[in-house]
């Protein structure tokens, strides 16, 4: 009873987060909505039994997207202080109806897309558990992700490589920073970046048996990176050119190095020995945590660090 | 009920309020620096009585280990965030209120 009580209230308040994200004229208050919405789905993944999808949307959905979001405003706001979406901006007419009327339609096919689906219905969840000893690990959710599904996986990590590429192809400069951060920033950041970085490597070893992974390290690792760079520390040049970029590349290089290693030895992609997986899987994730991390750092920044130098 | 559940829920009861108060007063207070104020009531106070009341049921000393661990994280964190927040609305010159 209080329990769905509880499951209402949640639905209820991500529904109304989700339209005040995107129905407010005011762009910052959108932006703090949608962390708001992450938080709330982030609890929602928690009472649908999801721990791992709720610690990977609190770290990457909620706050990593939200810094993002917020670096964005920041730019947007220093380019054109007048931010808010206008009236004239807004869809109406013809193209409203269609677009409501589109939006209806997927959303009563995937309502009905999941009121249809077996209610006692395990899924794949026997499969996974029957083959879960050949896997190389014991938590079912890496054994999918990283052994059964692996290439899923490889296409996560390479479409984040892409998106930084994308943004760095946009030849926007980041502004040196204006002030000092202060006292507390700075002591902020000394207490707790070294705590992140414990608590990434705890999630990416804890990742093979229990609750972790390497999104959900890498997302801890770039929150350590984005509070030193609020802090004021940037990049060193001499690291800021090649090494750099290898950082960003050794994740999405070794998962695919494996991949075609495995589809010349096995003829299949990704398909690991049972004796060996277990390594390999952790090699993956240690490469792939370390280059998400770097990743969602330099998007963070907008720009990659040399050009910023030369200005 | 065990004297163990009754302290908790006392302990529960009374971060609620807390929470309650804070929420009441960063809608309702009138200027920046009291909204932070009720914040940090509802943040420091609340979840604190929160944690205390969840450590009460902990089957083990680091479960309640982990539960002061996040408490103190929260404190940092929000001790910080504000003074942040405060800073940056005194720089871009907000007055505190005035009767």
């Amino acid at each position: 009873m209080i329990s769905g009580m509880l499951d209402i209230v949640l639905a209820l308040a991500l529904m109304g987060l989700a339209w005040g994200a995107l129905a407010s004229a005011d762009l910052f208050k959108a932006i703090v909505l949608f962390i708001a919405f992450g938080l709330v789905m982030a609890l929602v993944w928690v009472r649908l039994n999801a721990p791992d999808i709720a610690l990977a949307e609190a770290a990457i959905g909620a706050g990593l997207t939200g810094a993002l979001l917020l670096a964005a405003y920041a730019k947007l706001h220093a380019a054109s202080p007048d931010t808010d979406v206008d009236n004239a901006s807004r869809v109406r007419g013809i193209p409203f109806i269609l677009i409501s009327v589109l939006t209806l339609l997927l959303t009563a096919a995937l309502g009905y897309a999941v009121w249809t689906l077996p209610s006692d219905g395990a899924g794949l969840g026997n499969d996974v558990a029957a083959n879960l000893d050949r896997s190389g690990v014991s938590n079912p959710v890496t054994a999918v992700l990283l052994n059964f599904r692996g290439y899923d996986t490889l296409l996560e990590v390479m479409v984040l490589l892409l998106a930084l590429l994308g943004a760095w192809s946009l030849g926007l400069s980041s502004p040196r920073r204006e002030a000092a951060p202060g006292l507390v920033l700075d002591t902020l950041s000394r207490l707790l970046v070294p705590l992140l970085i414990l608590v990434a490597a705890y999630l990416l070893w804890v990742g093979a048996h229990a609750l972790g992974g390497a999104f959900q390290a890498g997302a801890v690792l770039a929150a350590a990176g984005v509070l030193m760079l609020l802090a004021g520390w940037r990049l060193p040049a001499a690291l800021a050119a090649l090494p750099l970029r290898l950082v960003l590349v050794a994740g999405p290089a070794t998962f695919l190095l494996l991949a075609v290693i495995t589809l010349l030895l096995e003829g299949r992609l990704l398909q690991f020995y049972p004796q060996w997986a277990g390594r390999l899987i952790l090699f993956i994730e240690t490469t792939a945590t370390i280059s998400i991390g770097a990743t969602l750092i330099a998007l963070f920044l907008g720009a990659p660090p040399n050009r910023e130098d030369r200005q | 009920m065990t004297p163990s559940d009754y302290l908790s829920a006392a302990l529960l009861l009374a971060g609620g309020l807390f929470f309650l108060a804070g929420t009441v007063g960063l809608l309702r207070f009138p200027d920046i620096y009291s909204r932070l104020h009720a914040l940090t009531k509802a943040d420091n106070v609340g979840l604190g009585l929160t944690v205390a009341g969840l450590a009460v049921q902990a089957e083990s000393w680091a479960v309640a280990g982990k539960l002061l661990l996040i408490w103190a994280l929260v404190l940092l964190a929000g001790a910080s965030v504000s003074y942040l927040i405060a800073h940056g609305a005194l720089q871009r010159g907000m007055r505190p209120w005035k009767r």
